[in-house]
């Protein structure tokens, strides 16, 4: 449990790398979104069995992580912490698709092994781009974001504040859970009973914490718009930006580029 | 100046599952004061405090703010005028950053961009703070929370601040601190709590409030003095003003 805590308090260095002041950062938030939305839309759109193609989509990640001057190792580590989801949905796709499908050799590698292989190349990518997204724009500016594009402000405003108060419940339920350890001693049996009512405590909590929020934020003249101070302007840069890359993401699902750089280099060598 | 007056008369609350928590409280607070409320756990302090902000409405009995009378209508005027902090910070600190949750408050009032700017810097330079302007609150110390949670009301600039428990959950020093910064504000203040001592230090006048009625409303030094109207109330003397236990002397 104070694992989970620490990588939560962990998501605080993405609010200051996104304070950061790179030529990434300062590109219109709407700018990133979009490109991300585009990169996600083709990386997906690939055929089951399609690795090499995906291969040159990582192009996209590494150029964001060296301009944006953002820790690869930090979002290396998020992307592991959620890999077991990824993990589950194609760990037995090697035991249901037998059918082999590329043989080395002696080794005939099965269907099932390539779209495993496959299906995390592309969460990689996805949930990297995701990450990336929020590292060099912040919780804010995708939100503002999302808002200037259409999305209606009731779901952007519960984005913000699943974000602002993620770390005060997730501290509620800690305590809650030390409080219990001390009490349990090595008794383990009635762990599963408990932990309902915690959470069901927890959750009338958040109820009330919740009412209390917004008589606070009545107070202060909440209208059901959050008021932003940032002006958004999309420049020349900014669609050259979104131009750019989303060309490049179709081009590169259209053609397969790590395949044809691959048969060009053969081709020089011999 | 009449917009820096609170008026009960004769204020009834009774929650929608029938308990009564106030049951006919009436008092007059006047440009300038501060008065403390105080008395034991569930007395109905803080459903009181929910009425000054316009939160709850009461059931019976009218509530004059300001200039206003307490409905639906003029609630906005309300909230302009009394600036609420909280007792938990983290209520009140759900902006990303502290620079924008002071801003909030301005920003919802209309404020054109460097009036709402100066507004920030001065609420945060009053309360020590300015230099945590690019923070996320959720990172600040209870302490710094706490000055934090005043200034998103400071930059309101509101008459009447009232404040429910301002004290609680702070280090000696930093309540301390606290109590000389609150010391300085002109405003007309009520303050909710159960430090007796900082309500001596603050407040010359105190409303001591039991079962949902005001059992004593005077002097906060006199009233503070009266055992057996403590007693009553589940209260205690003040430190300061019981003798001290090593030497026999009284601090004050």
């Amino acid at each position: 449990m104070a694992d989970i805590g620490a990588h939560f308090i962990e998501i605080g260095l993405m609010d200051r790398l996104a304070t950061k002041d790179t030529a990434i950062h300062r590109l219109d938030p709407r700018a990133k979104l979009l490109t991300t939305l585009v990169f996600v839309a083709t990386v997906v759109s690939f055929g089951k069995y399609e690795v090499s193609a995906l291969l040159s989509f990582f192009v996209y990640p590494i150029a964001l992580i060296a301009r944006g001057d953002i820790p690869a190792r930090y979002i290396l580590k998020k992307i592991i912490l959620v890999a077991p989801f990824a993990i589950l949905v194609g760990v037995f796709n090697p035991f249901l698709d037998r059918e082999p499908l590329l043989t080395i050799g002696d080794w005939s590698i099965a269907g099932g092994w390539i779209s495993l292989l496959s299906i995390l190349v592309r969460f990689i990518l996805t949930v990297g781009a995701a990450l990336i997204l929020l590292a060099c724009t912040g919780i804010n500016g995708v939100c503002l974001a999302l808002e200037k594009l259409g999305v209606p402000r009731v779901f952007t405003a519960q984005l913000l504040f699943m974000y602002r108060y993620l770390f005060v419940i997730m501290e509620e339920g800690m305590r809650m859970v030390r409080a219990k350890r001390c009490r349990s001693f090595s008794k383990q049996d009635t762990g599963m009973k408990a932990f309902g009512h915690m959470l069901g405590h927890l959750l009338l909590r958040s109820l009330d914490r919740a009412q209390r929020i917004h008589s606070a934020m009545s107070c202060r003249g909440f209208d059901g718009h959050i008021p932003s101070m940032k002006q958004l302007r999309l420049t020349s840069g900014d669609v050259a930006f979104v131009a750019g890359w989303s060309g490049l993401f179709i081009i590169m699902r259209l053609y397969n580029i790590s395949q044809l750089l691959g048969s060009f280099i053969t081709e020089v060598i011999s | 100046m009449s917009h820096h007056i609170i008026e009960a008369e004769d204020l009834h609350y009774k929650y929608p599952d029938g308990t009564s928590a106030i049951q006919g409280v009436s008092f007059r607070i006047t440009h300038g004061e501060s008065v403390a409320i105080v008395g034991e756990n569930g007395a109905g302090k803080s459903t009181l405090l929910l009425h000054l902000n316009g939160y709850l409405l009461p059931t019976e009995g009218a509530l004059r703010i300001g200039d206003y009378s307490l409905t639906k209508e003029t609630l906005n005027e309300v909230h302009r005028t009394v600036g609420m902090v909280f007792q938990d910070p983290d209520d009140q600190l759900f902006m990303p950053t502290v620079f924008e949750d002071v801003a909030f408050g301005p920003m919802n009032l209309g404020f054109p961009a460097d009036e709402i700017k100066k507004r920030v810097y001065d609420a945060l330079e009053t309360v020590g703070m300015l230099h945590l302007k690019d923070r996320p609150p959720f990172k600040l110390s209870a302490g710094e929370k706490r000055a934090v949670a005043i200034a998103t009301v400071l930059s309101m600039s509101p008459n009447i601040l009232v404040m429910d428990e301002p004290s609680s959950h702070l280090d000696p020093k930093t309540r301390r601190k606290l109590i000389a910064l609150l010391g300085t504000f002109k405003h007309t203040k009520i303050i909710a709590t159960h430090d007796l001592d900082m309500a001596v230090d603050l407040c010359e006048r105190t409303l001591i409030i039991h079962k949902g009625k005001i059992a004593a409303d005077g002097p906060t030094r006199e009233l503070m003095q009266d055992e057996e109207l403590l007693e009553q109330c589940s209260l205690e003397k003040p430190l300061k003003l019981q003798c001290c236990s090593l030497c026999g002397k009284v601090s004050v």
